[in-house]
């Protein structure tokens, strides 16, 4: 067993385990985005979970951090939320806030972060940044919303885990990423219809599954 | 069987079969001509060069050996030859930009005739008292060469040469003693990665041979991608065996069976050079299986990665080789721990390779006796920009940017004033001039702001602007940010969005407080290197050149004179020359009409500012001027005839 404290609460737990699950287990809330807790290495790239760590020098992403026994975080410090809010506002200027139609209203992490961190959803300071296309179709059976997405790489992964292999990849570089897809495979055992997991995962709702 | 004695001897004896032929060469009395032909001398003329000399020397019907070489680092100088004719009575000959003209001329005269042309010759490359010697010059003498010092005098397709030149002695030297002892002369010389962080490469190393696993991997990180940085290229056409040479030293040290180098495929030349190198080397034995009749085996292979400047960073370059998008991942763990399929894998770039041979061979104290005390050693930097003398230079860690500017590289070309020096490529920090007197060396670079990067190196005038420098450099990082963090996708985005609006003269208060602040976070928010570093050019020159940032956002004055937006070009009346028609012709936009007094004015509607008038303007005039804020230039009428007759030609 090992014994850490976050934010002056004292936390036992099996060391070696992510210091971001533990802290969501123990509700203290770490705003994140990427994190699957089954994915080795993290994927770490939302940038979002920073926290400090005794002895480390600077904010950490606490996704990236295993326990070890005696550690001493601190979840709440102006460094960590100054970043997780210019991240966070990042992330904002290359959303499309129509939370109104949105599919994922009232269940976005984008929001409650928002709300959390007290960030308006329309950045004063930041010219909004969006990809040309609101919708594409992604064969065979996904809507794909470019400006929706936070390209957190949830639907990639978890298609690699159901299917061995993503059918699902990052496509284009530094702004203009997005999230392609390569197509079924030959005689598959379930079909993407059927499966769908990339859709059920995504935190945004930026791929839909279409039916009928 | 791998006693230390069978291992001496066997290098011995390929040793000396090298040195037979080249103590042959040496006897030979024909008149040599050594060409410099890696890929910057071929893009300056240099195949054309060596057809001109040998079509002429068959013209003449004489005997002469023409002997390819790589590149020296004198840019400048391009397309360089020696000419090595003892017969002649003179000393060997450094010729600059041989024409093939130059060439034909060099062959009928000197070679045919005996004279050196001495209006042509640049100096000769031993001192001696019939011509001045290229070691007076400071571009020569103040140079320190290890890794460079047999680019240039050998030919990079025969091992021979390199071998004749003591090659290899150093890693048969390795294979006699112990992995350890080579790890701990490492150490002792306390040499530190030259691909840019500095990270010593003995710990490294060490990790590496003591991390967990049966196999493990070395590889050569020659993915350089900098604009304006061409070192780890030049090192691998010019000299592509002391790099492999130190590659396979580090990896008996770590004790990899595997070594590769990874070389971007847009470098076909170095490419074909390094390949041929493996081969050359497994034929002479010394790659392969039991090596020198030691226990040790290696494999290299050449990896072409497509290009992407984030694969320069090393988890990414891993990821590329496995066969996935070249996107950085995580660290720790390291990749000393945990690299190239989960393998032990150390990835060091060309130059700490090229740097490893000499320190074998000579010591570590002969290492550390060179350069400052915490990096010694020597540093390689491509200077390029508004100087004399461009070129690959080496120096020993240690000397002043002044020096390095002012003496090596001949200072500011055209009487211009000094302004600034970008080191360190898209990732470094650009100096002003109270930081030439910084010693060159890891720590003191970092220390100013800047970094030695993987030795780019930009000098720029007073006719520059930062600002613009700044732009451009975060469009590239920008455009090559490989997309997968926050900070680094969407965070340059802005950066750049906002450096375009303070060149293009539409920047607004905050904008400068803006840009700090955005880039302070991307630094401390991004994953990789490549978003740690990017918002450095905006930073420094935010610290040292603010008032060009001021000027910009506030007066809408560009102070160097870049910024298209921000200036206006106009013709001095007074300066102007009565019916010279200079400028009209090179005018792509009829911009340039002639005023009721026969001289010439612009047309600022129609001014694309493109500067070719300032060009074509003859010197004697230099009557075409350059102001910013555009408002400043004079208005002069375009009387109404002018304009309907250009209107008229142009459609």
């Amino acid at each position: 067993m090992a014994i850490i404290t976050v934010d002056g609460l004292s936390i036992e737990t099996e060391p070696g385990r992510n210091l971001l699950s533990v802290c969501l287990e123990n509700d203290i809330y770490i705003p994140h985005l990427c994190f699957m807790e089954w994915l080795d290495p993290p994927h770490a790239s939302c940038r979002l979970c920073y926290v400090e760590v005794e002895g480390k020098a600077g904010p950490v992403p606490s996704c990236t951090v295993s326990v070890a026994s005696g550690m001493a975080v601190k979840t709440d410090t102006v460094e960590v939320r100054s970043l997780q809010r210019t991240a966070l506002k990042f992330f904002l200027s290359a959303h499309k806030v129509e939370c109104k139609v949105c599919p994922a209203n009232r269940q976005c992490p984008l929001q409650e972060m928002a709300k959390f961190l007290k960030v308006p959803l329309k950045s004063k300071d930041l010219n909004p940044r969006l990809k040309e296309k609101d919708l594409e179709a992604l064969q065979p059976c996904f809507e794909y919303y470019p400006n929706r997405c936070v390209l957190c790489g949830k639907c990639l992964h978890t298609c690699e885990r159901v299917k061995g292999q993503s059918l699902l990849t990052f496509a284009g570089r530094g702004i203009d990423m997005t999230v392609s897809f390569y197509g079924g495979l030959p005689n598959e055992e379930i079909s993407c219809e059927e499966c769908a997991e990339c859709a059920a995962v995504c935190p945004v709702k930026a791929i839909l599954l279409v039916t009928g | 069987m791998s006693s230390p004695e069978t291992i001496r001897q066997r290098f011995a004896e390929i040793a000396e079969k090298a040195g037979t032929e080249k103590a042959a060469a040496a006897g030979r009395t024909v008149p040599k001509i050594h060409i410099g032909m890696a890929t910057c001398g071929i893009a300056s003329g240099a195949l054309e060069t060596k057809a001109a000399f040998e079509e002429a020397v068959a013209a003449q019907g004489l005997e002469a050996e023409i002997h390819p070489v790589g590149c020296i680092g004198h840019c400048y100088a391009e397309p360089w030859v020696i000419i090595d004719y003892p017969e002649s009575g003179f000393p060997p000959i450094f010729y600059h930009e041989v024409t093939p003209g130059k060439a034909k001329m060099l062959t009928k005269l000197f070679l045919a005739e005996g004279d050196p042309r001495f209006e042509h010759v640049y100096g000769a490359t031993v001192e001696n008292e019939m011509i001045p010697s290229v070691t007076e010059f400071p571009r020569f003498n103040k140079e320190k060469r290890l890794v460079m010092e047999k680019c240039g005098k050998i030919d990079p397709e025969r091992i021979e040469e390199y071998i004749a030149e003591g090659g290899y002695g150093g890693f048969a030297q390795a294979l006699e003693g112990s992995p350890d002892a080579v790890i701990d002369t490492i150490e002792d010389a306390r040499l530190r990665g030259r691909g840019g962080a500095g990270f010593p490469t003995g710990r490294k190393w060490r990790l590496a041979r003591e991390a967990q696993g049966e196999e493990k991997v070395v590889i050569c990180n020659a993915d350089e991608g900098d604009p304006g940085a061409y070192m780890d290229r030049t090192l691998l056409e010019s000299n592509p065996h002391q790099a492999l040479e130190g590659l396979a030293i580090c990896a008996y040290a770590v004790g990899a069976q595997k070594a590769v180098f990874y070389v971007r495929a847009e470098y076909p030349l170095a490419v074909k050079i390094i390949t041929q190198a493996i081969e050359q080397a497994k034929e002479a034995g010394l790659l392969g299986e039991k090596i020198l009749g030691s226990d040790f085996s290696l494999e290299v292979e050449v990896f072409q990665g497509s290009g992407a400047f984030v694969c320069g960073e090393e988890t990414a370059l891993i990821r590329s080789m496995e066969g996935h998008r070249g996107m950085p991942i995580h660290r720790p763990p390291y990749p000393s721990e945990k690299g190239l399929g989960g393998k032990p894998t150390v990835i060091n770039n060309v130059k700490t390779l090229a740097t490893v041979p000499p320190i074998i061979e000579k010591g570590a104290d002969w290492f550390k006796s060179i350069g400052t005390e915490n990096s010694p050693g020597t540093a390689i930097f491509s200077v390029v920009g508004d100087v004399n003398h461009p070129g690959l230079v080496e120096i020993p860690t240690g000397v002043t940017l002044r020096s390095l500017i002012f003496e090596v590289c001949g200072g500011i070309a055209k009487k211009k004033k000094f302004k600034a020096v970008q080191i360190g490529g898209p990732s470094g920090g650009c100096l002003p001039e109270e930081f030439l007197d910084t010693p060159i060396d890891f720590d003191s670079l970092i220390q100013a702001g800047a970094m030695m990067g993987s030795g780019g190196m930009v000098v720029m005038d007073e006719d520059t602007c930062v600002a613009d420098v700044s732009r451009f450099f975060l469009d590239f990082t920008q455009k090559e940010s490989c997309g997968k963090c926050t900070f680094c996708r969407i965070g340059t985005h802005h950066l750049l969005e906002i450096l375009e609006r303070i060149t293009e003269g539409e920047g607004k208060e905050g904008d400068a407080e803006q840009l700090e602040l955005l880039s302070r976070e991307i630094v401390k928010g991004s994953l990789c290197g490549l978003g740690r570093t990017a918002p450095n050019p905006v930073l420094t020159s935010l610290q040292y050149f603010k008032e060009d940032y001021d000027a910009h956002i506030h007066e809408k004055r560009c102070p160097g004179m870049m910024c298209r937006p921000l200036i206006a070009f106009y013709i001095d009346l007074e300066k102007c020359a009565r019916g010279c028609d200079a400028c009209v012709g090179v005018c792509p936009v009829d911009a340039v009409f002639t005023t009721r007094t026969r001289k010439k004015g612009i047309d600022q509607e129609l001014c694309v500012k493109c500067g070719e008038c300032v060009v074509a303007c003859p010197p004697e005039y230099d009557a075409v001027k350059k102001v910013s804020p555009p408002h400043l230039a004079p208005v002069i009428e375009r009387p109404p005839e002018t304009r309907t007759e250009s209107k008229k030609e142009s459609s």
